[in-house]
């Protein structure tokens, strides 16, 4: 076996390029499932039994069947329907990109909004009851009280949700489209290399999943810095039990 | 609805499906149990490989395993045989290479599981074990891995409804799972809307099986929980 180091330089600029589709479909399936999945989890989390059981099917399907199948269904399955071609929306879902948005939206969604909604349901109690002595409404309840408290709990969850959607993401190039994997399977038609460039492709997957495990330590220390919070030395020289 | 003759043909793609998951279950367990006594291992070089092998598979995407090991694979197994004289052209099946790259999954994921249930376990039954005469290996069978059973099974059975929904990769490489006889259900009929949902829903109910098991062996494993309700 000859380990041939041209091809990936040859043909690192194509992989790059689907570096930006990865991105692109990363950030805004991630950004919609997000704005879908918080009023779900607000459903999931509610006292009410009908509106809880609501989003269940939704959820219980998305997470139930593989995702493959589901971006299949939506790119080759929408097509069986004559009212769909003959629809608007058809130029929507004609096109192998907005499928994959499409899907891993919904996708990404049913899985955030579980975790939401644990992360809701992880709020102290006497915090919503202080929120109703104060006389706040149920909107301004969850909008200052409810969503800011679980958006800090959920985000080490988040964050491993959004490196499995950047993984999953490489089965838009089942679709035809030019991601990461999909330039890779491109260039390889052509060299016939799969050993070297499909190792370079997946050096790309494991920089983006670093730089992404390493922005969402970040913003986890801004949005929880409550739990990090340091007593400055003056105090604790008077009381050392402060000092946690 | 009989699926206009294709219903015999999907089920025969979900036995491959199944027979694809548990498979790899059972070698991606043995890896995970490998990657785990990797990690807890005082020897620096085996706790090197473990981490190496974990962060490098749960950052790299399925199917992208799935293709590395179906197309690349060969050209590997080739240039060892040539070492050895053969030099006979090596292919590697869609099943092997499916098996290959979900256990290999699996078994990044279920070393941290099984590092995890490990650890919760009290220092001191090593210790008594010790006491009693033991070795490191026996104590590990007889005390430790019956625990660490009933410790790793939720995590477990939470990886395993993956790995199920992750053979749906293996049918881009051409296996004949359930999947890839949807595909080609499809190619025949013109209904892919029909076809694609008819898997979705045999998945969906491998899922649901998949989660009563895990429950119920939960419960098996657990007899303070069977005592609780009886």
């Amino acid at each position: 076996m000859n380990w041939d180091w041209s091809v990936i330089v040859e043909y690192y600029p194509r992989l790059l390029d689907g570096v930006w589709l990865t991105l692109e479909l990363v950030f805004f399936s991630g950004l919609l499932g997000l704005m879908l999945a918080v009023p779900l989890a607000l459903m999931r989390a509610s006292h009410n039994r009908w509106l809880r059981m609501l989003p269940f099917s939704y959820i219980f399907f998305f997470r139930g069947t593989p995702l493959l199948v589901q971006i299949f269904l939506i790119y080759y399955g929408a097509s069986q329907f004559e009212w769909i071609r003959e629809s608007s929306l058809w130029p929507i879902l004609r096109e192998p990109y907005w499928c994959a948005i499409i899907a891993f939206t919904l996708n990404t969604a049913a899985y955030s909004a579980e975790l939401i909604r644990g992360a809701i349901q992880s709020i102290p109690k006497g915090e919503l009851e202080a929120a109703d002595a104060f006389g706040m409404s149920r909107a301004l309840k969850i909008r200052r009280i409810v969503l800011p408290r679980a958006f800090g709990t959920v985000l080490p969850a988040y964050g491993n949700e959004l490196i499995l959607m950047l993984k999953s993401s490489s089965l838009a190039s089942t679709i035809t489209l030019l991601d990461i994997t999909g330039a890779a399977r491109a260039v390889i038609a052509r060299t016939y290399t799969p050993l070297e460039i499909f190792a370079a492709a997946g050096v790309l997957y494991l920089i983006i999943a670093a730089i992404m495990i390493g922005a969402f330590r970040l913003l986890e220390l801004r949005l929880n810095r409550h739990q990090h919070y340091k007593m400055p030395a003056e105090v604790t020289a008077v009381d050392p039990r402060l000092k946690d | 609805m009989e699926l206009l003759g294709f219903g015999d043909l999907l089920l025969s793609g979900a036995w491959i499906t199944v027979k694809l998951a548990l498979t790899s279950l059972v070698f991606g367990l043995i890896f995970g149990l490998l990657g785990a006594a990797g990690k807890l291992s005082r020897f620096w070089p085996a706790r090197a490989l473990a981490t190496f092998y974990t962060t490098l598979i749960r950052g790299i995407p399925e199917l992208l395993l799935v293709l590395i090991i179906y197309f690349g694979g060969s050209a590997i197994l080739m240039a060892i045989a040539e070492q050895f004289g053969y030099t006979d052209y090596i292919e590697i099946s869609a099943f092997a290479a499916g098996v290959a790259a979900l256990s290999i999954a699996f078994g990044a994921y279920s070393t941290e599981v099984f590092r995890g249930a490990i650890q919760a376990i009290p220092k001191g039954q090593w210790e008594s074990a010790q006491a009693l005469g033991m070795t490191p290996l026996k104590t590990f069978f007889r005390i430790i891995l019956p625990q660490v059973w009933r410790l790793a099974l939720p995590g477990l059975g939470n990886l395993f409804q993956v790995l199920l929904k992750d053979t749906a990769l293996v049918s881009v490489v051409g296996l004949n799972d359930l999947m890839r006889q949807a595909d080609v259900a499809t190619a025949s009929t013109k209904q892919p809307f029909t076809f694609y949902m008819t898997a979705a829903l045999i998945y969906l109910a491998l899922t649901v099986l998949a989660t009563a098991m895990t429950t119920w062996m939960e419960r098996r494993a657990d007899p303070a929980a069977r005592r609780a309700d009886a």
